[in-house]
């Protein structure tokens, strides 16, 4: 049994152990995907979504793997994520950023600042949001850009809070 | 009075229509007219629907989907309502009822009317595999009578806010809610199709007859094929207390929030961490209700991991080897004691801890509600990997009986994903062992195995390919 069964967190070792931590170099060029789906499960959007096939699944009960290389940042396998399990890291601008899936309220504003949370639920540190998209009505998620100082929370920020709403 | 409706939500937009006033006990309330009367009282606070019959023990909401009789009220003078899928009228009167309640006070409104009805196909609950068997079916031009007991199609389709899973070709990635607006509305267009919704179907007393109670009449129907997609119902727990008002499935508590806008309460504790409590906790916080922990008596999480990392990461604790042992309050819930297991599933005493809440949702599984194949005299067998009693079928989803057809969770629990392809393939056998549809029909049914097929051939599949090893036998 791995330890993310029981506690329903994956570690960042564990994720880089499996290959789907994009690197510094790849970072550096522009926004990529990053995938915290990590079980066998019987499910593909993203996988036929993509609009350059940098997600690899060779057949449906396989987990996704992204090619760093091929993937452009578009966002369209996030929107589409059923488990919300796929994030956009980039360093390429002046700050790092991060950019997580969100479908809760109150809604963030492009400006606001943000608590950003890890993936045990823990408060991380803060960000200022300066993305924001509204996914067209079919998906409803909202995929929310965060700019942060300490690049250490693009690894571990997963979910977010506005403050003072 | 307290109101307990969700006015701001991140994925619904609630339509609750106008405001219809309606007594509880001669106490006036408001409701609307997108609810039932249980969801309009639980609107206004109400959590003791009845009494229990015997020992006249309170008796909350349990599984608001009309499965169970935990509320059944008296409405307009008659008894044994069941409050949570009977819609709201203007100027209802609505009392507790006290065990099995007197009988009506007045019969007329009970005046109701006998009619016989023919189609080639009836088919029995209007969720995913019900909907879906009829529009496949209908392609074919069958003559098709869908009877639904609830006042809105789509089962339980319609409260699931969340993105679905399954293969992009089958809408994984579209949401519950909009893959059943999408299938009600074709069945609603086919002009071959009938809907009897807030129907009953009650008995199958001959072959090929189905004996419904409508909203005001009785039909027989009778058909040359009948599909049966009645469904799951979710189990119960043992646990002292476990019937305390403010104890309910994880369903009931999306059913409130999803179809109609209710909050099932302020502070919830979830029990069983599989995909149900995982998804159910995660809508719960999105309807502003704080989700304490969830307890899981397996030493894993049953649900998908992704599933579980939505509510990890919003401060949701996923206790595994943890049960409930009671439930405790006056009247209602106002805790749950909770206690660890050891590695016989016993709990270690010392280690009992009081939560208080004020409601205790139980997802420990769906078992299929097989009443009607029973009637029929179908062959069935109790099969626990596929959620309990299932009919024995072949390939074309047809059971024991000649021209009686299952399909959905009546099947075997699984998903909306695998029910809508179950629906296609029992409506496709049906219009194919009739002689309405030839080739054509035959390879689109062998292009839907294979593709659900291919949906249960992972790891997660492994315990629904075992179950159906043993009822697809004949």
């Amino acid at each position: 049994m791995e330890d993310y069964e029981k506690t329903g967190v994956v570690t960042l070792d564990y994720l880089e152990k499996l290959g789907n931590v994009p690197s510094e170099e790849r970072l550096k060029k522009g926004p990529v995907a990053m995938t915290e789906c990590v079980q066998d499960i019987p499910c593909n959007p993203c996988f036929e979504v993509c609009p350059v096939k940098a997600i690899e699944m060779p057949e449906i009960n396989h987990r996704p793997i992204v090619n760093f290389d091929k993937c452009i940042g578009c966002t369209l396998c996030m929107q589409v994520c059923p488990g919300l399990a796929i994030f956009m890291l980039d360093k390429s601008k002046e700050k790092p950023r991060v950019t997580i899936p969100y479908e809760l309220l109150p809604m963030p504003e492009r400006g606001d600042s943000v608590v950003l949370i890890d993936r045990n639920g823990n408060d991380m540190g803060e960000g200022k949001v300066v993305g924001l998209l509204f996914p067209d009505k079919k998906y409803r998620s909202a995929l929310v850009t965060v700019e942060v100082d300490d690049e250490r929370l693009l690894y571990e920020a997963r979910n977010l809070r506005v403050v003072g709403k | 009075m307290s109101d307990l409706r969700i006015h701001n939500h991140p994925i619904l937009k609630y339509v609750r229509g106008n405001p219809l006033k309606f007594y509880f006990e001669g106490d006036e309330r408001i409701g609307y007219e997108s609810e039932t009367v249980g969801a309009a009282l639980y609107a206004t606070g109400l959590r003791e629907f009845s009494h229990s019959f015997k020992l006249d023990r309170p008796r909350g909401m349990f599984c608001a989907i009309g499965q169970c009789a935990s509320c059944r009220m008296r409405v307009d003078g008659v008894p044994n309502i069941r409050t949570c899928i009977t819609p709201l009228k203007e100027n209802m009167r609505v009392e507790r009822q006290m065990g099995a309640g007197d009988k009506p006070a007045n019969t007329s409104r009970a005046k109701t009317y006998k009619k016989d009805l023919e189609a080639d196909i009836v088919i029995v609950g209007g969720g995913p595999a019900g909907l879906s068997a009829a529009i496949y079916a209908a392609k074919f031009g069958a003559k098709i009578i869908l009877v639904d007991r609830f006042p809105k199609l789509g089962g339980q389709l319609i409260k699931q806010t969340h993105k679905f899973f399954g293969s992009r070709k089958h809408d994984a990635g579209t949401r519950g809610i909009d893959i059943a607006e999408r299938l009600i509305k074709q069945v609603e267009e086919s002009p071959e199709t009938m809907i009897l919704d807030e129907s009953e179907a009650f008995g199958y007393y001959e072959p090929g007859m189905i004996a419904v109670a409508g909203k005001d009449t009785l039909y027989k129907i009778k058909a040359k094929k009948i599909i049966m997609a009645t469904g799951a119902a979710e189990k119960a727990l043992l646990f002292e207390n476990n019937d305390l008002p403010g104890v309910y499935g994880a369903g009931a508590a999306q059913t409130l929030m999803n179809t109609y806008g209710v909050k099932p309460g302020d502070e919830i504790i979830m029990v069983g961490a599989g995909n149900v409590g995982v998804i159910v906790t995660y809508q719960l916080l999105q309807a502003g209700v704080k989700v304490k922990m969830i307890v899981e008596a397996m030493p894993k999480i049953g649900a998908y991991f992704v599933h579980a990392a939505k509510v990890r990461r919003m401060g949701v604790p996923i206790l595994t080897r943890h049960s409930i042992l009671r439930a405790y309050g006056n009247g209602q819930v106002e805790g749950a004691t909770i206690v660890q297991l050891d590695d016989n599933w016993q709990p270690i005493p010392g280690t009992e801890k009081d939560v208080d809440v004020d409601g205790i949702a139980i997802s420990v599984g769906l078992r299929p509600t097989y009443g009607l194949l029973n009637q029929a005299g179908v062959k069935i067998r109790f099969v626990p990997e596929l959620g309990g009693h299932v009919a024995l079928r072949n390939r074309n989803l047809e059971t024991s009986v000649k021209d009686i057809y299952v399909a959905g969770d009546i099947a075997g629990i699984e998903e909306a994903s695998t029910a809508i392809m179950e629906g296609r393939i029992a409506g496709l056998s049906a219009v194919i062992d009739m002689g309405l549809a030839g080739k054509e029909a035959e390879e689109l049914r062998e292009s839907v195995r294979e593709e659900l097929k291919e949906l249960r051939a992972g790891p997660f599949g492994t315990r629904i390919r075992q179950g159906l090893e043993k009822v697809e036998v004949l």
